[in-house]
């Protein structure tokens, strides 16, 4: 097996200096950009080549990206903007930090593009506040080059096309992922998600049309205008066009950020990170961010890494991290801990949501306290799917959902646990074979 | 005397700065970036009375920036050790051995999640969740700057370098 990496938001990496201006126009940087300039391109055409090229929203919800900058109205006699979400909080997710660090330019140009097809003059990066560090000055240094080279500003090269790009800087809360929630923590508000309709298209930020898209999507936008819709479609299997960065995380011998193709089968991409770390099995594998459904070791080797495939497997592509767990971990402990960061990061608006996750984490704790009793088990569940569809945002189904999967393939842990006092059934089998 | 004495030039600047980011009259979106500048300049926390005067500097209502500074992660409203310390315990965190290293910090450090030394040095964040360096795990942030891979030596050693 040979896979070739690094083809679209990577596309800089392994270069010395890859953040700066002067690689990224070595690697075909601003090409794209420097076509639509010339006017070559017109912001139909470039929608056309989106929905062609087949990308699909990295952020989690894989909602097609072309179709997504179509929803804008035409002909809007005002403001409107792109927002895009570097408010990477999924857990196991790390790429968009790759991204800004290494590789901004490919954003920045993405945004100028995406922002000139539908419209928008004015562009925001929303960057979660912890990233203040590496990633925001990486990222506002490319800015300032792009200015500075006149690649953005208003009436860029004579073309008549204006472009402002600004970077905001978040504070911490995972709900700010949630676009809605986004442009109010943008606003200035507490991030608590908006009822939907209206969407942002038609009233988004300052109650203007607005689209907003995951780091990654807008940054794969440049390498499919230069290298054609049909390259990028081509490069990953019917209804999951291009490559995606697989963060894969937990137990594996090389945990890493790889750009491949998708489709790629998973027992590849394992083998590329090293196989299972310490040379023990494979037990369970979340695919695409804690808020997917766990496969178990069987399920996920049969699988490709798909929009597909995944769905058809019961769980989803998600975010593209992919969190590797080996046959020494205790289910119920993982599932602990995924409760646990639901219940702190529901923004509390929806009841079933606020006192669900709650719940949950708390029948968690005590069954791992030895005090559950059987009928937690039903109840869990039963908890989950009082949340899940019950809430103004997907957060609530994030919660459900592993509770759910958990429960539906790894029923004898929890079990064992109720019925042992809280010991867990991976360290009795430890002992055992002692 | 007015409530914005409390915000040093360096802050007011800075606020001033990101006002023009965005529209005349949508100077409410500096809320989150002011609290960052002043608690910044306040040893990591924000008091009431900052809160009034980043209200009374951005005209706006009292209470828009006292739900901003309860909301986020990042702002503390009470005071804290000069260094802070977030020892990141998320899934792919935890799979790598992070509870060992709060166990061990917490040991070494004589604190719980969420507590400071009394001595000031050190702020334990409470439990924090993932800062999406999951494939450097386990990890934590100290002062906003991430530490990845980490071992129980590296962390005694940071930690021992901190003023």
């Amino acid at each position: 097996m040979a896979y070739e990496q690094n083809l679209v938001c990577f596309n800089t990496f392994g270069s010395e200096e890859s953040w700066t201006l002067e690689t990224y126009e070595k690697h075909d940087g601003y090409k794209a950009w420097r076509k639509i300039l010339a006017g070559e391109m017109t912001p139909e055409q470039i929608i056309d080549e989106v929905k062609a090229s087949g990308l699909r929203g990295r952020g989690g919800a894989g909602f097609p990206t072309g179709l997504k900058w179509s929803f804008m109205p035409k002909n809007y006699d005002g403001q409107m903007y792109l927002v895009v979400n570097s408010d990477e909080s999924e857990p196991g997710t790390c790429h968009d930090r790759e991204i800004l660090r290494y590789n901004p330019h490919a954003l920045v140009e993405g945004m100028a593009i995406a922002a000139y097809a539908m419209g928008a003059t004015v562009a925001y990066n929303y960057i979660r506040g912890e990233f203040i560090d590496e990633p925001v000055p990486r990222f506002e240094h490319a800015v300032k080059e792009a200015y500075d080279a006149g690649l953005i500003g208003k009436n860029v090269q004579g073309s008549g096309i204006d472009i402002d790009i600004y970077t905001f800087v978040g504070a911490g809360a995972y709900i700010c992922g949630e676009e809605t929630a986004l442009l109010e923590s943008l606003e200035g508000k507490q991030g608590k998600p908006r009822f939907k309709p209206p969407f942002p298209a038609n009233y988004g930020l300052y109650g203007k049309p607005t689209t907003i898209n995951n780091t990654q999507s807008i940054a794969s936008a440049p390498a499919i205008l230069r290298n054609g819709a049909q390259w990028f479609a081509d490069l990953g299997p019917e209804g999951s066009g291009g490559t995606a960065i697989f963060a894969v995380s937990g137990h594996v011998e090389k945990p890493g950020n790889y750009e491949l193709p998708m489709g790629i089968p998973f027992k590849d991409l394992l083998e590329l990170c090293g196989g299972v770390w310490k040379g023990r099995k494979l037990k369970a594998v979340i695919p695409g961010g804690s808020s997917c459904k766990v496969l178990p070791a069987d399920v996920i080797m049969d699988c490709t890494m798909d929009y597909n495939a995944l769905m058809e497997a019961g769980s989803s592509f998600g975010t593209g991290a992919v969190m590797v767990m080996d046959d020494t971990t205790c289910m119920v402990k993982v599932l602990r801990r995924i409760s646990r960061f639901y219940m702190a990061e529901s923004c509390g608006q929806c009841t079933p949501c606020r006192e669900g996750t709650g719940w949950l984490y708390r029948m968690l704790t005590r069954i791992m306290e030895g005090r559950g009793e059987e009928a937690d088990l039903e109840k869990l569940v039963s908890v989950a799917n009082k949340i899940e569809g019950h809430t103004i945002c997907a957060l609530g189904d994030a919660a459900a959902w592993p509770v759910q999967s958990f429960l539906d393939h790894f029923y004898h842990e929890f079990e064992y646990m109720v019925r042992n006092n809280g010991r867990s059934i991976v360290e009795a089998t430890a002992d055992a074979a002692a | 005397m007015s409530a914005t004495d409390l915000l040093s030039d360096h802050v007011k600047k800075a606020i001033d700065q990101w006002k023009t980011r965005f529209p005349e009259g949508r100077q409410r979106s500096a809320v989150i970036s002011a609290l960052h500048a002043v608690q910044h300049e306040n040893h990591g926390y924000l008091t009431t009375e900052l809160l009034d005067a980043v209200a009374e500097y951005l005209e706006l209502p009292n209470i828009q920036v006292y739900e901003v500074a309860t909301f986020y992660s990042m702002f503390s409203t009470k005071p804290v050790g000069r260094n802070d310390v977030a020892i990141c315990t998320n899934v792919s965190c935890m799979l790598r051995g992070a509870d060992s290293i709060v166990a061990h910090v917490e040991d070494k450090l004589g604190v719980q999640l969420g507590e400071s030394t009394p001595d000031g040095r050190i702020y334990l964040k409470k439990e924090e969740e993932c800062l999406a360096a999951c494939c450097g795990a386990p990890m934590m942030m100290v002062n906003h700057k991430y530490h990845e891979n980490l071992t129980v030596d590296e962390v005694d050693e940071i930690l021992d370098g901190l003023e």
